[in-house]
């Protein structure tokens, strides 16, 4: 019973919360409703049971990407600044599809009967998502943790590259 | 503790998201705000991800390392998205995506 | 039989010659370049006259006729069992003969265009040119089958092209290199349809299956016929054609002319001595096909050496280019080979015809060449090639002068100079088989001693001419080979060549005929004397003949208008009614469909391409909508 509680106080939260993210017209307002998603987010997967992806869920992105956008929304524009919407015409086009897109997949997943495993709930703990990080075994998750590695590596350099200013560049 | 609430639901509510998404992402004006929109959408395959593990294959931890690997990819997209519109943003003094239209015929 | 597997690298030398010069001459001195190409070609010719003196006398058995032999042969293009084409290397008799004719006269050409090109910007060009037109040559002789020759006659051809049109800066030299290669190339597709019938009849391309007298090939020709003659008549005659053309004899001699106006040297050595004989060598390869299975073919042969041999000797009276005597000489002279193995039979005393022939083209190669490139020196010193630009240059030019005068005598038939000796046997030949043939061959005898001391009275006696500097002889590099082919034509004569080359490879004996040689002897001397009387001091006499016989001068001196009769068939007929038809076609039809193509690439992409406005949104709006319908269409509606 707490359990459904839950889940629909964070679903309406999140669906609640994004509409606020795409619709406000103050830019780091926006900002604080996407937080608030994805923090909602992470509480469906407490509900779900995976502690662990919760707590990444909230630092990575609740504590990484959104501080990342409200900075660079502080860097690039003031605070009182309203955002410009898009014409009424483009709005309606969109919102159009975007129905048309969501009605289409909504009837494609309620026509579908889903069963859930029977199997009993799991029983594993941080140390056992750990271990599968690092292995190398059948089960094993090592090269896909190398490949992201390499690629958040890559990313912060790009980053430093593209934004440094040209006259650092030209040194 | 499950059993209370049908799959579908997750899928439905990471439905809405995803296109409450494209909908921002067709819509902002803004760089930042489009950025947003695609955490959103990012987001919301999340969800999909972790509620299918949990509910149909309990016993193992694909969906987990989805989940993460694109948490990563999200932080680095991030990054250098940042990088670049902080970029634009010095080169046309603005960040409204209708400005940045050179790459054309 | 004697290993002669060597002579494979008579042409290989001046083909890797050609293909050093060409790649690398331009980082040489000039004269390096020179030297290189001259020491190719003289290794060749030490070669060839090895071969010549081993086939003939050393490593031959007396008493025996002399063998054909594939000294060397591989299989090239292997199309299917019966159609494999081979190259080789064939040593008989004429190949023998025009290996010495060719080697000797490139050598000369080579030591004297050392000095001839001095200071010429494309020295090495010339060079690497003249050991292609070698290597041609040489493969063109030493064929073993009529494919191989084909392709080595289009080679020659080539060479030909790029050595008249060597001045390309020169729009006239251009225009005559242009004009050789399409009249020639037009008689070739003679030749290439000549060649298919032959070989389609007798199912080999191979000379010596062709030309064995009691081979299969000749035996089992002579059935089919069409329009009255019989197939291997009409293909023996297309292939006449293509030797037709390459040999300049009439109507497709219009190129040879024009033809000078490549550098001098190129003229003594291709259109002199070589390349236009090629036709003549052409049907004396083939001379025991022509003389057993297709006699109506050879009587073709006969009458077009005849008529073309008085037709250039009128036209040479009345031409005042010097170079351009000699080229109408030169196809006068072809003309006199050409009858001579048009009025031949076939072994034995009834061979002499080809025996003369033969001769006469060795010794006409000599002295020909020696007149090219006396009058290259000539040009040199004057350095214009008008006879009214010249005269009495006797003092200034003493060894060109002698040598000069040497190779008149010798064209003119004076004994005991060489070219008395080959033209005797050839009107010995004529007055056993055609005597109008031979009364023609009286007149072109005496016409030729009289043209061609019109030539060397006007260039080193008459008028007192003027120059703007006092002419100088020669440097020794250019007279050297001047003595060397006068020597040449003084005694080549004495060869024993009716023991040496003959149609079936036995000798006979052969003995000056002199009821026929003296009255041409008297003919030729008759000639000259009136020449002397009119040229050798200035006079008023050529003028009043001309005048008289007006309308006849004028005909020839613009060589009976054959340029125009040409001009008009292409020009009126063939390009009016033929090509225009075709180039509208093309033009509009052909590419109006590819122009329309591309006309609506373009229409397409202009009314398409505002779709690339570089908004990000409008693109994702585009991609969301579209993903929604395929969805739509393919989860839904199939």
């Amino acid at each position: 019973m707490l359990n459904q509680v839950m889940f629909f106080l964070f679903g309406a939260m999140i669906v609640i919360f994004s509409l606020l993210t795409v619709t406000s017209r103050k830019i780091l307002r926006a900002a604080v409703f996407l937080l608030f998603v994805l923090i909602s987010t992470a509480g469906l997967y407490f509900a779900l049971n995976y502690n662990f992806l919760a707590a990444v869920q909230l630092t990575v992105y609740a504590g990484g990407i959104v501080v990342l956008i409200i900075f660079s929304i502080l860097l690039t524009s003031h605070v009182s600044e309203r955002a410009v919407m898009a014409p009424l015409k483009q709005s309606l086009l969109s919102a159009l599809a975007t129905v048309a897109g969501a009605t289409l997949t909504l009837m494609t997943i309620l026509r579908f009967t889903f069963v859930p495993s029977s199997a009993a709930d799991p029983h594993f703990n941080i140390t056992d998502v750990g271990n599968a990080l690092v292995s190398y075994n059948r089960d094993g998750y090592a090269l896909p943790f190398e490949v992201v590695s390499v690629l958040l590596l890559a990313a912060m350099i790009g980053a430093i590259v593209v934004a440094k200013k040209e006259k650092m560049l030209k040194k | 503790m499950i059993q209370n609430i049908p799959l579908s639901y997750y899928l439905i509510i990471s439905t809405l998201m995803f296109f409450i998404g494209i909908y921002g992402f067709l819509t902002r004006r803004n760089l930042i705000t489009m950025l947003m929109s695609v955490e959103l959408i990012l987001n919301s395959v999340n969800i999909n991800f972790v509620a299918f593990n949990r509910y149909l294959y309990p016993q193992q931890l694909q969906g987990h390392f989805f989940m993460l690997i694109v948490v990563a990819v999200a932080a680095a997209e991030a990054a250098v998205a940042i990088a670049i519109i902080i970029n634009i943003y010095r080169n046309f003094k603005s960040i409204d995506v209708e400005n940045v239209d050179e790459m054309k015929y | 039989m004697a290993d002669y597997t060597y002579t494979l690298l008579i042409p290989l030398i001046p083909l890797f010659m050609f293909l050093l010069l060409g790649l690398t001459g331009h980082k040489m001195k000039p004269v390096v370049s020179g030297l290189i190409g001259t020491s190719g070609l003289g290794i060749g010719a030490i070669l060839a006259y090895a071969t010549a003196i081993r086939y003939f006398w050393t490593g031959h058995v007396a008493g025996t006729s002399y063998a054909s032999i594939k000294a060397f042969e591989v299989s090239w293009l292997h199309l299917t069992e019966k159609l494999t084409i081979h190259l080789g290397v064939l040593i008989d008799p004429i190949s023998v003969m025009m290996l010495v004719v060719i080697t000797t006269v490139s050598l000369m050409v080579h030591i004297y265009s050392i000095g001839y090109m001095k200071g010429d910007p494309g020295f090495y060009r010339f060079f690497s040119f003249l050991s292609l037109f070698s290597f041609s040559m040489l493969g063109l002789v030493l064929a073993t089958n009529i494919f191989q020759m084909y392709i080595f006659w289009e080679l020659v051809g080539v060479s030909s092209f790029l050595l008249i049109g060597y001045y390309y800066e020169k729009p006239s030299a251009v225009a005559a290199s242009k004009k050789a290669f399409i009249v020639t190339r037009f008689a070739d597709l003679g030749f290439l349809i000549g060649i298919l019938m032959l070989s389609f009849n007798t199912g080999t391309y191979d000379f010596q299956t062709l030309t064995d007298p009691h081979g299969p090939a000749i035996a089992s020709l002579g059935g089919a016929a069409f329009m009255g003659m019989s197939v291997l008549t009409w293909s023996l005659i297309f292939i006449f054609v293509g030797g037709a053309g390459k040999s300049a004899m009439f109507p497709f001699h219009i190129w040879l002319p024009d033809a000078m106006e490549g550098p001098t040297p190129v003229s003594a050595l291709i259109h002199a001595a070589t390349m236009v004989v090629a036709g003549v060598y052409l049907v004396a390869r083939l001379f025991p096909v022509y003389a057993l299975a297709a006699p109506d073919a050879l009587h073709v042969v006969a009458w077009i050496g005849g008529f073309s041999s008085i037709f250039a000797a009128v036209i040479a009276c009345t031409q005042t280019d010097i170079k351009r005597v000699l080229a109408f000489s030169t196809m006068s002279q072809i003309g006199y080979m050409m009858l001579s193995l048009g009025v031949s039979g076939f072994g034995g005393e009834e061979g002499l015809g080809f025996m003369a022939s033969n001769f006469h083209l060795f010794t006409h190669a000599m002295f020909k060449a020696l007149l090219f490139l006396g009058a290259g020196a000539v040009i040199h010193a004057v350095h214009s090639n008008e006879i009214k630009d010249m005269g009495n240059l006797r003092k200034y030019l003493p060894i060109t002068h002698i040598t000069f005068l040497i190779a008149c005598l010798t064209i003119a038939g004076i004994p005991p100079f060489s070219g008395f000796f080959s033209k005797d046997e050839i009107l010995v030949a004529a007055f056993h088989s055609n005597k109008i043939l031979f009364a023609i061959e009286y007149i072109v005898a005496g016409l030729t001693a009289f043209y061609m001391f019109r030539l060397y009275y006007g260039i080193f006696w008459g008028k007192k001419t003027h120059y703007h500097h006092t002419p100088h002889e020669s440097p020794l590099v250019m007279t050297i080979p001047l003595m060397i082919l006068a020597f040449g034509s003084v005694f080549a004569g004495f060869l024993p060549f009716h023991n040496l080359v003959t149609s079936d490879g036995i000798g006979f004996e052969s003995h000056i005929d002199w009821m026929i040689a003296i009255p041409s002897v008297l003919i030729g001397v008759i000639g000259i004397a009136i020449a002397t009387v009119m040229y050798k001091n200035e006079s008023a006499i050529p003028d009043k003949i001309a005048a008289t016989f007006k309308h006849l001068y004028n005909w020839a001196h613009r060589k009976f208008y054959m340029d125009e009769v040409y001009l008009f068939v292409t020009r009126k007929i063939i390009f009016r009614y033929i090509s225009d038809p075709i180039a509208w076609f093309d033009r509009h039809i052909v590419d109006g469909t590819m122009n329309g193509i591309a006309g609506m690439t373009v229409y397409a992409a202009y009314a398409i391409k505002g779709l690339q406005s570089g908004k990000l949104q409008q693109y994702a709006y585009v991609f969301v909508g579209g993903t929604v319908i395929l969805v739509l269409i393919f989860v839904y509606l199939t």
